[in-house]
């Protein structure tokens, strides 16, 4: 009962988006500008049932999550190291607020003049992913119970099983959720990447031709694709971390 | 000649503060040793540097080399995410974890949460970890707080029943008869 009327409750809050979006679309008159719902989602389609559209997804997919992957590793690496050295911690966080509050375009655009166009995504989704999640691991690692770590000294734990049944605990569900909002960054910036690196079987650059030929309804299209692959991405991440966490 | 531990003019200060001022005394290791003093003397920091968390400014400590201590700190540190028995098991094994957590009458108890627990059975929860963790010497700070009397009897008994000397602070005469014949040091 409790899901027919979740189930319901979304139908309705999708038709509404749909009505608003064709009211719109009807109001501006021309699909070269606001195509409808009803053309997006056909070309949508289209795209689905091609087998190129997918494997330029999968190698988007590849290029983003790799970076990913290694900001997250990165970024832990960095927090562990600043957490026990004051001086590393002076030493590297200024490059943490740089890379915090720089224009992600100005990195993409300096990425370009050093690597090939297929490793600027992968770049700039390290480099978004790693301030995030070494800020938030730093804070954790930070605030972990000292007294729980002297308990743990006292009653004789090595310098692992410290680390694995004190810091580990207490820094995952920070840690965690940096990873969740991280990924979101680390999907928008390695895309917007792809559209200005343009490599050539990428997400980024069929947006960006579709922009180029005026195809203001593959542009849309491929944007849903994004969106889903986003939304996707991020409930698998959600699972998996809530499998870790009940784990853990 | 029962085993001592020697404290030599012991100083310890925090932020310039005196904490603990050329302490001294012989401590037998032999049933129980009873810790008083005003609030605020020292005995904890006495309790800290002996376990080796605190470095003394000054003094020295002797014959602590190569014993193997447990302790019931004043505050429960029990790790929040893990479960009573875990939390025992953590500094011994499930076998010595389960019989402490069942001569402490939480037996039943043994598979909740820190949060799902009294205050007085999270007490005995760190009683039941000091012992099952075993140990030459048992350094207990207030390790009643928060039991009724029979707990406290029950916690005593058992403490004892481990057989090795048993450091204790507490404030209430009540608390130190209950392990029986016992030795007073002064500090402050």
């Amino acid at each position: 009962m409790e899901s027919k009327r979740k189930f319901l409750k979304t139908a309705l809050i999708a038709l509404i988006y749909l009505a608003v979006w064709e009211a719109v679309s009807l109001l501006v008159g021309k699909e070269l500008l606001f195509p409808s719902p009803l053309v997006t989602l056909t070309r949508l389609f289209g795209l689905l049932t091609q087998a190129k559209s997918w494997l330029f997804a999968g190698l988007t997919l590849l290029r983003i999550m790799t970076g990913y992957l290694l900001g997250l590793i990165a970024g832990v690496l960095l927090a562990v190291l600043t957490t026990r050295s004051r001086f590393a911690e002076a030493l590297l966080s200024p490059l943490r607020s740089i890379v915090k509050a720089s224009p992600v375009t100005s990195f993409i655009l300096l990425a370009l003049l050093w690597l090939t166009s297929d490793l600027v995504p992968l770049f700039i989704s390290f480099l978004m992913v790693v301030p995030m999640v070494w800020a938030a691991t730093a804070e954790a690692i930070a605030q972990t119970d000292t007294r729980l770590v002297e308990m743990g000294r006292v009653f004789g734990l090595t310098r692992w099983q410290i680390v694995k049944k004190i810091y580990i605990p207490s820094v995952l569900p920070q840690f965690l959720a940096a990873c969740t909002t991280a990924l979101g960054f680390a999907w928008k910036s390695g895309v917007a990447a792809e559209i200005i690196a343009l490599p050539k079987q990428s997400i980024g650059y069929q947006l960006y031709a579709s922009k180029l030929r005026i195809e203001t309804p593959d542009l849309f299209a491929w944007t849903l694709f994004i969106v889903a692959l986003s939304i996707l991405l991020e409930r698998l991440l959600v699972t998996s971390m809530r499998r870790i966490r009940r784990d853990a | 000649m029962p085993d001592t531990i020697t404290v030599k003019n012991l100083s310890k200060s925090f932020a310039g503060n005196d904490v603990l001022r050329d302490f001294s005394a012989e401590i037998p290791l032999s049933n129980a040793i009873v810790l008083r003093g005003a609030s605020g003397i020292g005995k904890t920091t006495l309790f800290r540097l002996l376990l080796g968390l605190e470095q003394p400014d000054m003094g020295e400590i002797c014959g602590m080399e190569n014993k193997k201590a447990s302790a019931v700190f004043q505050e429960d540190r029990l790790l929040p995410w893990a479960r009573a028995l875990e939390n025992v098991a953590l500094v011994s094994n499930e076998i010595r974890a389960k019989d402490a957590l069942g001569r402490l009458g939480l037996g039943e108890h043994m598979h909740l949460l820190p949060k799902e627990l009294s205050g007085g059975m999270k007490r005995r929860v760190a009683i039941a970890r000091a012992l099952a963790y075993g140990g030459d010497i048992l350094f207990l700070d207030e390790p009643f707080t928060g039991l009724d009397d029979e707990n406290k009897r029950v916690a005593a008994r058992t403490l004892l029943e481990a057989g090795v000397p048993i450091l204790v602070i507490t404030h209430d005469d009540s608390e130190a008869e209950l392990f029986g014949k016992y030795r007073e040091i002064r500090v402050g």
